[in-house]
């Protein structure tokens, strides 16, 4: 049965569209069919995390206003056949973006893919509020910082009560993301720890993505870190939180950079 | 060994800090999410009341919080324009 994620935050550059280019990689690359969805109208920047920019044709507005197909706006990954990006529009009016339009369209994703992964765009007013709207699950991303871990809590009252599984007066299963993580620093006590994190804000772990020069590096060439460099820390810390995702016991552990000699040897075994 | 290491480095350990600043924050927004404006509100209560016996300039009536972890205070400053004293004068007689 398929399954809407949506990656939110609150807060804006954490990582959402990073991580949702990631996780949404990451499950096409275990043989799940997923669509990622920009909800980020305006300033949509999914499509340039994946390398589509230049093959946007019709975007997520198109569709609900019934101008384009779904089938004509939806763009497959050419290195991932799974997975397939639904652009949000960059010039039209966010007002477009209707509930009912909404619903629809994801209602029919429903019957072609496993997952459907919302791109959440910053803040709390409709783009945010439409992204988690029928979401079955929720990734929050949280950076160890304090900002961000308040907004992250105001994220998770809005879907415990705007949702329409809440409304039903059912639960949105969510996780935790935490992201730019620096081991060394939590443990001097310069940065929130992990235990610090999840504590405030009651909420299970799914990942703990190390901050990595290979974010940078995949966002840069347009290709989700995951298949950029599979044997980066942060694309093992996806990795590992898909696996979660997919009901996999993984013992939770922050990946690092494996340098040298050993960098190579366990990059073959990986490989 | 955490312990350990925050102690070694006990000078730039301020997540402690950032962690109780935020146990305490959210432990007021938590309570006040899906309530309206209690600040508002109280202002333009505070407002209307003191408007029935004195003239005021509504811009002067200030209300501010202070959240604390086991007590918060409010204070509310309202400026009395002078010749205030004839006024309620008059409203006693």
């Amino acid at each position: 049965m398929a399954k809407v994620l949506v990656v939110t935050s609150g807060k804006g550059g954490v990582g959402k569209t990073t991580s949702t280019a990631a996780l949404g990689a990451a499950l096409a690359q275990m043989g799940e069919k997923v669509v990622v969805i920009d909800f980020d109208v305006g300033l949509r920047n999914l499509d340039l995390v994946l390398g589509a920019e230049r093959r946007v044709v019709f975007d997520l507005i198109n569709v609900v206003q019934g101008v384009a197909k779904l089938s004509q706006a939806l763009i497959r990954d050419k290195r991932l056949e799974n997975l397939w990006l639904l652009p949000a529009s960059q010039t039209r009016d966010k007002d477009a973006l209707t509930d009912a339009g909404v619903g629809s369209i994801i209602a029919e994703l429903r019957t072609r893919f496993d997952w459907i992964l919302c791109d959440s765009p910053a803040g709390i007013e409709r783009g945010a509020m439409l992204a988690m709207r029928y979401a079955d699950e929720a990734v929050i991303v949280t950076n160890p910082e304090v900002s961000s871990v308040r907004d992250s809590d105001r994220i998770i009252g809005m879907l415990d009560s705007k949702t329409v599984k809440a409304e039903r007066g059912e639960r949105v299963e969510k996780h935790i993301l935490i992201t730019r993580y620096d081991s060394g620093r939590a443990s001097r006590g310069e940065m929130l720890s992990i235990d610090d994190i999840l504590e405030i804000l009651a909420t299970p772990l799914l990942g703990i993505i190390p901050e990595s020069q290979d974010v940078l590096r995949a966002s840069n060439v347009g290709s989700p870190v995951t298949l950029n460099n599979a044997a980066s820390a942060p694309a093992r810390a996806y990795t590992d939180a898909v696996r979660r995702l997919l009901g996999e016991a993984v013992t939770m552990t922050v990946p690092v950079e494996r340098k040298g000699l050993m960098n190579r040897l366990l990059g073959r075994r990986a490989a | 060994m955490m312990n350990l290491l925050r102690l070694i480095g006990g000078r730039n350990a301020s997540a402690p800090v950032a962690r109780e600043r935020l146990q305490i924050l959210l432990a007021h927004e938590r309570g006040l999410r899906g309530q309206p404006d209690l600040l508002g509100l109280l202002r333009t209560e505070i407002l209307a009341a003191v408007s029935r016996h004195i003239v005021l300039d509504p811009d002067k009536v200030i209300v501010r919080m202070d959240r604390g972890k086991h007590v918060s205070t409010l204070e509310v400053d309202i400026e009395v324009p002078n010749g205030v004293e004839k006024s309620l004068a008059a409203v006693a007689s």
